[in-house]
């Protein structure tokens, strides 16, 4: 007999979780708690030499933030997960894993700005360089690989202009030049795109967006898919030398195809520190249980008022991989077949200053620096999230000057265009 | 049988069936993997034998360590082979020659010798390559979800607070699927030049 396998909608809800075994507690509790009493001596010690499964210090784990953990790696199908304090924590702590001072990695040059910002300058200080190629282009990152390249690193769905990036395409180079390809699924989440299922090897998600949900908590995970080896020609001493730290050690060769998500969880968390709240990591957890119904009334409310926008007179260019004439329109159908996501970017014929106005006139949509949230959202890129890139990037990232980026919440779709249409005249 | 991937119910049932487990290639030396592996399947209520020659004459957690499986002296039910791939066949061999013989040789994480494994079946062995028994009863029973580990089961039980010998049950429902996905494309990645 083989086991019946549940679906996406039931790991949203299950996954990870189970009534405490203390109290009987359905819901997950709040383990809001800095640390946990060891049974003795020996006890200790095997925790500490990370021989023993258990709970020792909430920077390095906590039972509310485990049941996260694997609730995320279950809707990814990978082998284990890390949650951190926010998406850009989970960035640092992956690529402290893989890069060594003078080393490189390959990244899509259409991220989130901030992500932009955290590879070209915070990255730098760390001796780790950062080589740009463009996802419309699988050439550029072929001839950005060199013997120091160590990781790829891309978005799924890209911010701020929703584009899709052909990740089995963007895989297979990571395959042939011997390294891990990072895909940040934040945008989609496991419910529109399955990275893994696409030759991803790390997933890395910011769930202060769709998968918290509601605008209420930061955080960020990491996902382990068990698909790379990495003791290959030792590239990767984190994961493959013997461990000073912990007694020589060898994190692969210890705990197989959920190495990488241990490393980071015992050389990268524990010593960097950014660990993230029991608290956030319940309301994270809260917002998980509706996330495919989220995400279905996110993406029809999207396409609407996409196709809205597209017919309007003010409007000069839609860009929805969710339309039909939008140049993502195949990739999105073969990526993302429940909905191209709900964020996107359109642009004014009016330019910079109608873009002013409009943000400035609309009642509905809330002007701030997020997305993801069940509010519907605006911002004008190019003067916030992409502000300090300069107009060469600013373009090629899709925030050129007379850009307007939305985030469609699950309001009712009407109230939305009927926001829009008022204050576009 | 197909040794890439394996249903959770069979390994489930070894687990939940066998009792004595001989460890061949296990470690005093209390950073090595076999060592964690020792202390924690005897933690959780496993009889456990420390086969090593190299270490006759001193314990582990107790257990005195015998030279060769023919020493054991008494039947096993599972034999967990802690060498590498190439020292496989001549521990097979051996087992062979017990008797009885064991129920299940397992292999750990890293070593698999398919002809080894052919051996064994024949005689009505049951066999499990490239995985560790603490990782397999940790994940199955949910203990390794502590540390995010997917262990691609559900329950909407209270479970029971390990104690000390305890044996956790195994018999949650299994979500399978994209992990063991996930794995067979790494193995398979394995064996394709890059
Ligand atoms: C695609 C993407 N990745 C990463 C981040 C960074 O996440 P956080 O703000 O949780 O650090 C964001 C935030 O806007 C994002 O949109």
């Amino acid at each position: 007999m083989t086991d019946r396998l549940p679906g996406f909608s039931t790991l949203a809800v299950h996954a990870g979780a189970q009534p405490d075994p203390t109290t009987g507690a359905r819901v997950t509790p709040i383990y809001q708690t800095t640390s946990f009493v060891f049974n003795d001596a020996d006890h200790a010690a095997s925790l500490f030499g990370l021989q023993a499964f258990g709970n020792i210090y909430t920077r390095i784990g906590n039972p509310t933030t485990a049941v996260l953990e694997e609730r995320m790696a279950a809707l990814e199908g990978g082998t284990a997960a890390l949650a951190v304090a926010s998406g850009h924590a989970a960035q640092v702590v992956v690529l402290q894993q893989l890069l060594m001072p003078g080393d490189e990695f390959i990244a899509a040059r259409k991220l989130y700005g901030g992500s932009i910002n955290q590879f070209t300058h915070a990255f730098k200080s760390f001796g780790w360089n950062v080589a740009w190629a463009d996802p419309d282009d699988i050439g550029s990152f072929e001839r950005a690989v060199t013997p120091r390249t160590k990781a790829i690193f891309i978005e799924s769905i890209a911010n701020p202009a929703g584009s899709i990036t052909d990740i089995e395409a963007i895989a297979e180079v990571a395959r042939k030049a011997g390294v891990p390809l990072i895909v940040d699924n934040t945008l989609a989440t496991p419910y529109l795109i399955r990275p893994i299922d696409h030759g991803a090897d790390i997933v890395v998600h910011s769930l202060t967006k769709f998968l918290g949900g509601h605008g209420n908590s930061l955080g960020g995970i990491i996902v382990d898919a068990g698909t790379f080896d990495w003791s290959k020609d030792n590239k990767y001493p984190m994961l493959n030398e013997p461990r000073p730290e912990y007694h020589g050690i060898r994190i692969q060769e210890t705990f197989g195809n959920f190495a990488f998500a241990i490393a980071c969880r015992v050389l990268g968390l524990r010593d960097l520190g950014p660990a993230l709240s029991p608290f956030n990591a319940f309301m994270i957890l809260t917002g998980i249980e509706t996330l495919p119904l989220r995400m279905q009334k996110h993406c029809e409310n999207a396409k609407a008022v996409a196709e809205f926008l597209a017919g309007h007179p003010a409007v000069a260019s839609v860009n929805y991989a969710g339309l039909a004439s939008d140049r993502y329109n195949k990739l999105a159908r073969k990526y993302a077949p429940k909905g191209a996501g709900a964020v996107f970017t359109f642009s004014l014929r009016g330019g910079y200053d109608a873009g002013v106005s409009l943000v400035s006139n609309l009642k509905l949509f809330s002007h701030l620096a997020n997305v993801g949230d069940t509010r519907s959202l605006v911002i004008h890129p190019a003067s916030t999230t992409h502000s300090q890139l300069d107009d060469d990037a600013k373009v090629r990232s899709g925030a050129g000057p007379d850009v307007v980026r939305l985030s469609i919440g699950i309001e009712d779709k009407e109230d939305l265009i009927a926001d829009l249409e008022q204050a576009l005249t | 049988m197909n040794h890439d991937t394996y249903d959770d119910n069979y390994i489930r049932s070894i687990l939940n069936s066998v009792k004595s487990i001989a460890m061949v290639g296990a470690s005093p030396v209390n950073v090595r993997p076999s060592y964690f592996a020792f202390k924690y399947l005897a933690q959780r209520g496993y009889d456990m034998i420390p086969v090593n020659p190299g270490h006759v004459g001193k314990q582990l957690l107790d257990k005195p360590f015998v030279a060769s499986l023919s020493d054991i002296g008494r039947p096993v039910d599972m034999i967990d082979i802690f060498r590498s791939s190439s020292h496989i066949m001549p521990v097979v061999d051996e087992a062979l020659t017990l008797s009885p013989l064991p129920k299940v040789i397992w292999m750990q994480l890293g070593a698999r010798d398919d002809a080894a494994a052919e051996k064994a079946e024949a005689a009505g062995i049951k066999v499990v390559m490239n995985r560790c028994p603490k990782i397999e009863c940790g994940r199955l029973s949910s203990e390794i979800s502590w540390m995010g580990v997917n262990s691609r089961t559900l329950s909407s039980k209270r479970a029971p607070i390990p104690t000390q010998g305890m044996r956790l049950s195994l018999n949650r429902m299994s979500v399978g699927g994209a992990a063991t996905a996930a794995s067979d494309r790494a193995a398979k990645n394995k064996g394709e030049p890059t």
